[in-house]
């Protein structure tokens, strides 16, 4: 698959201003499981699909948290993925110790962003394969970024990432509007209904051992909801699968659950 | 231990006239390091109490250079951003350095322009890490240092004290150096949370004025600062009114002419 | 001459028979690859105007700040790789704080404006790192006057009146030749500053974008801020209006 010569090397840009290598590492977001990112005023909420190499195996793990109040979720190279998240929690637990509260989430994503920056300028190095959604609350309210391998990071109101993500895209785009009142259930279902989004037909589909969820916000420290935990959620948008469709056409509201 | 450590007991005190040291006497290897071991110009006692609604400090504006009054209208009080005071006692170069870490820090977070601010709690947590840090490389900053400020947004008032053994901690009434001893028992005695400005401002120039009287390395030029819901205040140096020193004259004049 | 398939172009180590090193120039298309950017030195302050491209509508507003502060009185604006630019940002703040502890007083923005550049010129020397991917404009007011400058990948630092870098560099400059520099207010240049980012916006090409807008004036105490929301909305409204004229 030889392209061009400007594509071998992160210290080179091709005559159109671009720099190969740091798309290519971009690409390898891509190759990993999807996960999904949404948030009300008062909740952040991260929901990924996790894969297993074989039967024998267990799941690869999505999401990690990093702090009380922040949790992130990754698709790429895990191995990358631990590296910065051990390097965030760092920095989280240096901050607690110097001024005694949460570090802004806005701040560590931009020393994140900065520190893969350094990977995409000097020979020798490649840059991190992994992009991260980064779920948080703070004073200044609940947030989602994601971060990139070029060094760039985005703070959204909903987004997803990894394999098939623009399908989850889709269902995002069309419903963020309405994210911002919504309940944390509510927000957790929305995910899910995104994340489906990203499964072939062919697939099992969403289970309760494929999901796993994070969630954050006002009173709530970041925590992950996996395997038995999930299934409340996971059936809530299995059973009635086509019928929740129907509705959905006809009014495009947020469903409402208890 | 040699007997050199011993021979200045009082804080702020240092013997500039002493039998000079010989240097032959001791040997001294070439790393050793020398380390601010007494303060040279020093402001005494900072005096701070919550009231209901806010916290008031005063101090004087002297500073002393050993046991002469040298510097006489030094403002030994500073605002670091919108909702914090700090005052000290303590050497004054010290606290000029220390000064600077705060403008930094302050300007750090008016550059990121996140509309977040370090809240007063933070702030006084980071002087303790500097402090206790600096204490550790047996080097410390010479000073005792009072926060205060006041939360417009959930409306409490903030009063903390750090030392230069980097100890930290709350109180509803505050006293540094010579007040330690001789201020605190008084506002042990009249201090009430429910106190109103007035009363509160009356305590603290009672306390000042009682400082002036005992404390040989004080003025009777003070000023007052506020922190309350209409903002933080520092006021213009005030002239304490106290005992009328021209009574003793006739006094002294007719022993005079005995 | 055509550089590409030279082997002249792959390192900025090396020359080429003409003398050019060909991944500087690669590094300034980078730059003429972003949003425009402007910024105009009036008489009482200076005024950046960056047209920040929004790739998507789920993306918050605060996101990727195209205009950073400094300092108190000092500001950066950004055309090319946001990343890049950034380091460029935490560097200029680094040399602005040692500045102070050292001589007491807020950095000259020449002084800042040259160790800047000259960070970004150690980039251009070595094969083993590549130029930065942006240009910046440090603008500024210090004791004497008001002061712009522009910084380039190639490690160059010039000062200016008026400058424009991005897409519609050269669109912005012919507008930028007509002003008269002497006489221009801060005020004026936030509303021109604005029709030029306006008029030189592709709509076809590019999608959304949103109008970031800072300055550091008398009016602003001296300080380097965004412009605040009225004199914003009134300068937005006026670029809007001016274009639709145009398009009649």
């Amino acid at each position: 698959m030889y392209r061009n010569q400007y594509d071998s090397d992160i210290t080179t840009f091709s005559p159109s201003g671009r720099i190969h290598q740091i798309e290519y590492a971009m690409e390898a977001v891509k190759q990993g499981s999807a996960a999904v990112a949404l948030k009300s005023k008062q909740y952040a909420v991260l929901v990924s699909l996790k894969r297993s190499s074989s039967e024998l195996g267990s799941y690869q793990k999505k999401i990690f948290v990093v702090d009380d109040h922040i949790g992130i979720a990754i698709s790429g190279l895990t191995a990358d993925a631990r590296v910065l998240c051990n390097y965030m929690r760092n920095e989280c637990a240096n901050y607690k110790y110097v001024y005694e509260s949460d570090m802004r989430v806005e701040r560590l994503v931009t020393k994140v962003a900065d520190k893969s920056q350094v990977h995409t300028q000097r020979y020798g190095r490649r840059p991190y394969g992994v992009g991260l959604l980064v779920a948080g609350y703070d004073q200044t309210g609940a947030h989602i970024y994601q971060t990139c391998p070029s060094g760039n990071f985005y703070s959204y109101k909903s987004i997803s990432i990894g394999a098939r993500s623009q399908s989850a895209k889709t269902y995002l785009e069309k419903h963020f509007e309405a994210f911002e009142g919504c309940s944390l259930q509510e927000l957790i279902v929305h995910g899910l209904r995104a994340l489906r989004e990203t499964i072939p037909n062919s697939d099992t589909g969403l289970t309760s051992k494929n999901v796993s969820i994070g969630i954050v916000g006002h009173d709530q420290p970041f925590k992950i909801i996996e395997d038995e935990h999930t299934a409340p959620y996971v059936t809530i948008i299995h059973p009635y699968r086509h019928i929740l469709e129907m509705i959905d056409d006809e009014q495009a509201e947020p469903m409402q659950t208890n | 231990m040699s007997s050199k450590h011993f021979r200045f007991p009082v804080f702020g005190q240092v013997d500039y006239f002493g039998q000079p040291q010989h240097s032959a006497a001791s040997y001294t290897p070439s790393e050793e390091k020398q380390r601010t071991t007494d303060p040279i110009v020093t402001g005494s006692s900072v005096i701070a109490i919550k009231y209901n609604g806010g916290v008031v400090m005063g101090c004087d504006t002297l500073c002393s250079y050993g046991s002469l009054a040298r510097f006489n209208n030094i403002q030994r009080v500073k605002q670091f951003g919108p909702k914090t005071i700090v005052g000290y006692s303590g050497e004054h170069s010290d606290f000029q350095s220390i000064t600077q870490l705060l403008d930094d820090l302050v300007i750090d977070d008016q550059c990121i322009d996140d509309k977040s601010q370090l809240s007063t709690e933070e702030i006084w947590n980071y002087l303790a890490r500097v402090l206790y840090n600096r204490r550790n490389k047996v080097d410390p900053l010479w000073n005792n240092l009072v926060v205060m400020g006041f939360d417009k947004k959930t409306d409490k008032s903030f009063l903390g004290k750090v030392d230069l053994y980097g100890t930290c901690f709350k109180d509803d009434y505050i006293a540094t150096g010579y007040g330690q001893h001789i201020a605190l028992p008084l506002l042990r005695k009249a201090y009430s949370p429910d106190m109103t400005l007035e009363q509160a401002q009356k305590l603290i120039t009672d306390c000042l004025r009682v400082l002036f009287y005992r404390d040989a390395r004080s003025s009777k030029r003070v000023q007052l600062s506020y922190a309350n819901a209409n903002g933080m205040e520092i006021s213009a140096p005030i002239e304490l009114e106290t005992y009328n020193w021209d009574i003793g004259e006739a006094a002294v004049k007719s022993f005079d002419q005995v | 001459m055509t550089s590409v398939g030279s082997g002249y172009d792959l390192s900025v180590s090396t020359f080429s028979p003409d003398g050019k090193i060909f991944q500087i120039e690669y590094a300034n298309k980078a730059v003429e690859n972003s949003g425009t950017v402007v910024a105009i030195r009036a008489k009482d302050g200076v005024v950046i105007g960056v047209e920040k491209i929004i790739p998507s509508k789920m993306l918050e507003s605060t996101s990727n700040r195209r205009i950073h502060s400094i300092d108190l009185h000092v500001g950066i604006g950004i055309a090319g790789f946001l990343t890049d630019a950034r380091q460029l940002v935490l560097r200029a703040r680094d040399e602005a704080k040692q500045y102070k502890q050292v001589y007491g007083q807020p950095i000259p923005i020449k002084v800042l404006s040259q160790r800047i550049a000259s960070f970004c010129h150690a980039f251009t020397l070595y094969g083993s790192v590549r130029p930065f991917g942006c240009s910046i404009t440090v603008v500024g007011i210090d004791s004497y006057g008001p002061q712009l400058f522009l910084i380039e990948p190639s490690g160059s630092c010039i000062g200016y009146f008026g400058t424009a870098m991005g897409k519609g560099k050269q669109a912005a400059k012919n507008e930028l030749e007509k002003v008269k520099f002497a006489d221009i207010t801060c005020r004026e240049a936030i509303k021109l500053v604005s029709k030029i980012i306006y008029s030189v916006h592709d709509e076809v090409k590019d999608k959304d974008f949103e109008l970031e807008l800072s300055w550091i004036s008398t009016e602003s105490n001296n300080v380097h801020q965004m412009v605040p929301a009225p004199l914003k909305d009134e300068a937005e409204t006026l670029a809007k209006q001016a274009l639709e004229e145009a398009n009649m």
